[in-house]
């Protein structure tokens, strides 16, 4: 454990708040979740209640105005809720759809959909990738066109994490198709607006989470809902999107960490050839291998933590720990199911959720191919 | 008003248990420590007493180490945490035996005046089930053991206490100050929000050596003495029976229970 990072007792006290929260609420339902497809929308305002939702937020806004370090505790016991898709749920509520309204948010906008957001009386949803834009975010072609005070937005949003739990979206659209990167803006969009609708779509994993196609039509709402200035929405989305894939890093590390931990009792208590499999050398080399690369993804991991607490640029390091992280966690569960034998095969397996639940790391908030090319540009090539 | 709450450093109960070789205690090692869960929701009922009585105060009191590896503050700072005022704790490393615990509590009332000391029932690891019964005893308190219900008359000079006993509830009326002790369904225990544990960082956790209570008149002799911790017996393995008649056959010849 790497102890610099959150040493003091209120850490070691908020650990076991979130870990009770997980044992009692989260993990027993953690397969009720995955039947309903997403989770029990009650469970935010719980969250609010106990301070999870607004960790690094200011406290006008109900905040706790702390920084990563609590971050990283939170994301490291929410993985071991036993639902990779309702992690991610949380993810996009505290991390993914609110950073732009909390940094760049007007007071009135703030307090309308932050302070609800922060106390889990209201859920978000970040709308941003398209049937024809994923990693390539500025092309998008959702349309904002100003009609007086109003915005009305036309166009569609996919694979959108919280479609049917969401009360708002952050969305992304283009204002002026003219303007290139200075044509976007992000607008607040509450889902009750006529002429929006979502329909869910149905994934290989992340059961627990109400991932959707989202449609508008001639949807209206004031342009005093543009977060930030009209014109600086793809910038501002960017830098929306390190935090969030910072927290994959997290929650990746330490679910393959509870991954192995399982597949070594596993592997210690499943008799194979009359002695416990953990016997044999060809699985002591795999379970060593394995842990090798959970240890050195949890390490990047951290020195990206250590360098956002000191409030430092890490998007080199940040992309770098996102790709490891992503390989790490596939080729773990991968290996943890092949240990695991026909077991590992069934949905009811850890292993097996986690095979297809970890595919989506290398491609979510961003490929690992976009990563890999915006890390060369970064270093001059 | 003002509340006392007992709190006790125990083993995680989700915790297996070694017993040491010798038999004179528990192997401490990898132990995961938490509050006595009797405890913890005796903090909560006065927690509750204090939500309801305008101008409360909660103190917390343990009896116990202050450096690791038997740091009870972290526990009275998870109180802390989940809304107490304040704690204090007696600084001592020796084993206690419930009645110098009492004696220790009695003393920490004399200075702290309490209306109310909220005790768990009996804590897991000892499973004594006396410290709140003999801190009555000392202070000539009335005491309510086994609480399921705590409710206070409106001028808080009164308390009326359901019990759970055997086979029903008794419903007990005494007078302030008083000692109650929780069971298990009293209620069920908050857990410390993050504005709880930031706000707690400056909550006084007051440290007395115990000696100093020694100066003061307290004993701190105890009376028994532990001889032998032993684990209990392994369960043997069980047994399939063909049918019903074989099963009563067997619970009467070899199990003898029928």
């Amino acid at each position: 454990m790497a102890a610099d990072i959150y040493d003091t007792p209120e850490h070691e006290l908020f650990r076991q708040t979130v870990r009770k929260f997980v044992q009692e609420e989260l993990a027993p339902r953690a397969r009720e979740f995955d039947q309903m497809g997403r989770i029990d929308k009650r469970l935010y305002r719980k969250m609010g209640e106990l301070g999870l939702l607004g960790l690094r937020y200011d406290p006008k806004w109900g905040g706790s105005g702390l920084d990563w370090s609590y971050t990283a505790v939170m994301f490291e016991e929410i993985a071991h809720c036993d639902n990779a898709g309702v992690a991610m749920g949380i993810t996009v509520q505290t991390d993914m759809a609110t950073p732009s309204l909390h940094q760049f948010g007007s007071d009135e906008l703030r307090a309308r959909y932050l302070m609800p957001a922060v106390k889990g009386e209201m859920v978000a949803a970040i709308a941003v990738t398209e049937p024809d834009a994923g990693s390539d975010v500025a092309s998008i072609k959702t349309r904002a066109v100003r009609d007086g005070d109003d915005w009305v937005i036309n166009g569609s949003k996919i694979y959108i994490t919280n479609a049917a739990t969401a009360d708002w979206l952050c969305l992304l659209a283009v204002n002026d198709p003219e303007a290139g990167y200075g044509g976007f803006s992000q607008i607040v969009v509450p889902t009750d607006s006529p002429g929006f609708s979502y329909q869910l779509l149905d994934k290989i994993g992340n059961w627990g989470s109400d991932t959707g196609l989202l449609f508008f039509e001639d949807v209206r709402v004031p342009v005093t809902n543009t977060i930030g200035d009209i014109g600086r929405g793809f910038q501002q989305q960017m830098m929306q999107f390190q935090d969030e894939r910072l927290i994959a890093c997290i929650s990746t590390s330490a679910g393959s960490k509870a991954l192995w931990e399982e597949t070594r009792r596993y592997c210690e208590e499943r008799i194979v050839f009359k002695k416990p499999l953990s016997k044999m050398q060809v699985t002591q080399f795999k379970l060593v291998e394995m842990l090798t690369e959970i240890t050195a993804a949890r390490e990047l991991t951290h020195h990206c933590i250590r360098k956002r607490i000191r409030n430092e640029d890490a998007t080199m390091e940040i992309s770098m720990a996102k790709l490891f992280c992503g390989r790490m966690a596939r080729y773990v569960a991968d290996e943890c199911i092949q240990l695991h034998g026909g077991f590992g095969y069934m949905k009811e397996s850890k292993a097996g959720r986690a095979f297809v639940d970890t595919r989506l790391i290398s491609i979510g908030g961003g490929a690992d191919e976009v990563m890999i090319h915006y890390m060369a540009k970064m270093l001059g090539f | 008003m003002k509340i006392l709450a007992t709190v006790k450093r125990v083993p995680d109960p989700e915790t297996s248990i070694k017993v040491k070789p010798d038999g004179s205690g528990i192997v401490t090692d990898n132990v995961k420590w938490v509050i006595n869960p009797f405890d913890e929701i005796a903090i909560e009922e006065a927690l509750r007493i204090k939500e309801k009585v305008a101008g409360s105060e909660v103190v917390l009191v343990s009896i116990g180490g202050n450096a690791a590896p038997n740091d009870v503050k972290e526990q009275l700072r998870t109180g802390l945490a989940m809304g107490a005022d304040g704690a204090i704790l007696v600084v001592t490393d020796a084993a206690l035996e419930p009645l110098v615990v009492a004696r220790a509590l009695a003393k920490l009332v004399e200075t702290e005046k309490p209306d109310l000391v909220v005790m768990g029932k009996q804590a897991i690891d000892d499973d004594s089930n006396a410290a709140g019964q003999m801190l009555a005893e000392l202070l000539g308190w009335p005491q309510a053991t086994f609480a399921s219900k705590v409710e206070l008359s409106g001028d808080q000079k009164s308390a009326t206490v359901i019990r759970e006993v055997d086979g029903g509830l008794e419903t007990l009326r005494f007078p302030l100050p008083g000692i109650v002790t929780a069971d298990l369904r009293l209620n069920e225990p908050r857990y410390a929000s993050l504005p709880g544990i930031m706000k707690a960082r400056k909550k006084e956790l007051k440290e007395i050596p115990i000696g100093d209570l020694e100066k003061a008149g307290l004993d701190v002799s105890g009376r028994t003495q532990l001889v032998k911790m032993e684990p209990p017996p392994k369960r043997q393995a069980g047994k399939l029976v063909e049918s019903v008649d074989q099963l009563v056959e067997l619970l009467h010849t070899e199990a003898k229970v029928i």
